[in-house]
């Protein structure tokens, strides 16, 4: 395995995508869909997800009603499901909820238990400690992550080398967050932690072997160490993926719209953190050993 | 050596078995630490889930009892006996009411603002706390007795109308009401023109001050600000409970099959720990009474995913070892000791992601972290104790051929 010969290449294909998905962002943005599609959760709102039972048409049949009583000029309405709906406005209050929910009854002649599938509301306030807790999350993890690999390892290098690719998973999954308009809600908050430890995990085997290997290695030949210790440990790497794809991918295809859209991150973090612990780790570890090798040469 | 192999071979497939039994049925009536007995959360079988917020800055245990207590209350009166109201951190209050038909009828229920009720002796209302100017505790003499009341202070609207009930039911009884319960219920004996009244009957001091507070300031010491609600449908609850299943279902099943056909013999036995951790986490869940919710499920699929990653890298290890020449049984006892570093450093660098998510995520977040934090904690000892002692009996058992361990 060619793995450190090759590592431009294996870097610029990753700043491709991230870049891909960072610029994704301003021009989701400047089409007036925000940033990222946030979900009420991020920054607060209502979503009432009803179950119309029969065809409708949301510009001429719901729209206008929802305007009229929540006062939202610009709710963001959406087909859910094969005739169901989902109306996002500012936070509505409980009555102007049942107002809202009550006019769709009448005009569609709802039942109010089996069709008002799902109401969410969460203030401005919340919203806000939300993101802050998304982001302490990340940081306080990586932050224990780094300081038990130093430990563990006994080498600084190693822990940042695990740790950045990392961040580089996070903005893969931003990327598929940015691009395929994926909502950012609490799941968000856990997909990503999740597939920061999945993908720690992957790296820290390599790290094993580099280590194993290094008593034993030839002075001076870490490339040699490092593509040995990857080609040992690639197979086990990639079917751990796969085992670990086909229960999330069954969730994909089986799951309710709110499972699909916690799966869908978590299928490209699980790729992208495989590859980044085979392509992006260890080369990142060479190059901040040829450095401090480099000054106290 | 090989019956004694048989047999412990058979003694662990006997208590897999019976691990499963009691995950799938429960023990006894209650199907205690069975699947039944995971309680689900709202997600899961439908339901309201309110969080509230006092808007006052520290508030005191007391008062933040008195609401949950009031919250309470209002749930009993309207019928919605299975909820829980909860204090959680400092100022704020969960709700939770599983299966609710209405959700926007169950918030309003509890949502609606204590109200202080004058009301006539045919039970009509004469006035309200709207009309409540100011409430306060003051001492009075009773015959030589000093008690506690409140006196109420009316607006220029309340004074008219308590003016005109009083006139009306000289001699006769009003009650006043508190959250439609009668907390005090005084004879009028004057016309009262100058717009005060007095609740007597409040109990000691530091009770007539606290419903004076409650009345000042609508029926608490303070508001509370729904921050974020959710509610879930039955239908949908269940159909995501559903699905969840079968994906787990057949998620498992995919994963069974890829160890057995890529790693044979040990793959089997990888299966075999699979199922144990199965029915494990499943009891573990069960007895620990936490609250299963959609990304708990979540967390336990995936983790099934990643339970055999332990297994992974131990027989790639085997593999390795047999290639290198070693005869079988030191193969797999190095195959066991030389991954368990790269194991056991990376569960602790996934359990710290887990733990991080438990301390810092609220509600759906902390199931998730918690099946997720236990599915590592069960597949490390599987993978570590039970698959080992399978394959060994494996060994044992006469099944020697490296190829069926995977060498070339």
């Amino acid at each position: 395995m060619n793995i450190i010969e090759k590592r431009k290449t294996w870097f610029t294909i990753s700043i491709i995508i991230i870049l891909a998905g960072l610029l994704a962002m301003p021009i989701n943005a400047f089409m007036g869909n925000g940033i990222l599609n946030f979900d009420v959760e991020f920054i607060g709102g209502t979503v009432m997800e009803v179950n119309i039972g029969q065809d409708f048409d949301i510009a001429n049949d719901i729209r206008p009603v929802v305007v009229e009583i929540t006062g939202d000029e610009n709710p963001q309405i959406t087909r859910s499901g094969a005739q169901g709906v989902s109306i996002k406005t500012k936070s509505i209050d409980p009555e102007t909820r049942a107002k809202l929910y009550n006019a769709l009854k009448d005009k569609y002649n709802l039942d109010g238990m089996n069709d008002l599938l799902n109401v969410d509301d969460v203030s401005p306030t919340i919203s806000t400690e939300m993101q802050l807790k998304a982001l302490q999350a990340l940081l306080v993890s990586s932050i224990l992550m780094l300081i038990y690999i130093t430990l563990r390892f006994k080498d600084w290098r190693f822990g940042l080398a695990a740790v950045l690719p990392l961040i580089h998973d996070v903005f893969i999954v931003l990327a598929v967050y940015s691009i395929a308009r994926v909502p950012v809600n609490n799941s968000f908050i856990a997909a990503i932690l999740t597939i920061v430890g999945y993908s720690i995990n992957d790296t820290i085997v390599v790290f094993d072997r580099i280590r194993e290997n290094k008593k034993v290695a030839k002075k001076g030949d870490l490339e040699g160490l490092i593509d040995k210790s990857v080609s040992q440990t690639i197979v086990r790497s990639i079917n751990t993926s796969i085992t670990t794809l086909v229960t999330i991918t069954m969730l994909y295809f089986l799951g309710v719209p709110s499972i699909k859209e916690f799966a869908l991150p978590l299928i490209v973090g699980i790729i992208s953190g495989t590859y980044s612990s085979i392509f992006i780790a260890s080369p990142l570890w060479y190059e901040f050993h040829k450095k401090s090798i480099a000054k106290t040469a | 050596m090989k019956v004694k192999s048989g047999l412990i071979l058979l003694l662990i497939v006997v208590l897999i078995g019976l691990t499963g039994g009691v995950a799938y049925f429960g023990i006894g009536e209650n199907n205690f630490l069975g699947a039944q007995n995971i309680r689900q959360g709202l997600d899961l079988k439908g339901g309201v889930n309110i969080v509230y917020e006092a808007d006052k800055e520290n508030p005191t245990a007391e008062e933040m009892s008195a609401a949950i207590e009031m919250i309470q209350g209002r749930l009993d009166r309207g019928n919605y006996t299975e909820a829980e109201v909860a204090r959680e951190g400092n100022r704020r209050i969960r709700v939770d009411i599983p299966g609710v038909e209405d959700p926007n009828k169950a918030i309003e229920d509890i949502g609606a603002t204590a109200q202080l009720q004058f009301l006539s002796p045919e039970g009509e209302v004469i006035l309200t706390g709207n009309e409540v100017k100011d409430a306060r505790r003051e001492m009075i003499n009773d015959n030589g007795i000093t008690k506690a009341v409140v006196a109420l202070e009316f607006n220029s609207k309340g004074k008219d109308a308590f003016a005109k009930a009083t006139e009306k039911y000289v001699g006769q009884i009003i009650m006043i009401a508190l959250d439609e319960t009668i907390i005090s219920a005084p004879k009028v004996n004057a016309v009262i023109t100058e717009g005060n009244a007095i609740i007597e009957g409040v109990g000691t001091i530091e009770e007539a001050d606290e419903l004076a507070a409650r009345i000042k300031a609508g029926a608490l010491p303070f508001k509370l600000t729904p921050l974020q609600s959710n509610s879930v449908g039955a239908k949908l609850g269940a159909s995501a409970l559903e699905t969840s299943l079968k994906a787990g279902f057949i998620g498992i099943i995919l994963v069974l099959l890829f160890m057995l056909v890529v790693y044979r013999v040990p793959g089997l036995a990888a299966d075999l720990a699979l199922l144990f951790y199965c029915g494990v986490v499943v009891i573990i869940l069960s007895y620990l009474q936490s609250t299963l919710t959609l990304p708990g499920i979540a967390g336990i699929i995936l983790s099934v995913g990643m339970a055999v990653d332990a297994n992974v890298i131990i027989f790639a290890r085997i593999q390795e070892e047999l290639n290198a020449g070693k005869t079988l049984r030191a193969a797999v006892d190095a195959g066991f000791d030389k991954a368990f570093s790269a194991i056991l450093d990376g569960n602790v660098t996934t359990l710290i992601a887990a733990g991080v998510l438990y301390w810092i995520g609220t509600g759906l977040i902390k199931s998730f972290a918690q099946t997720l934090g236990i599915g590592i904690l069960v597949s490390m000892f599987t993978a570590l104790v039970v698959t080992r002692i399978i394959v060994k009996q494996f060994v044992n058992l006469g099944l020697k051929n490296p190829k069926l361990y995977g060498a070339k």
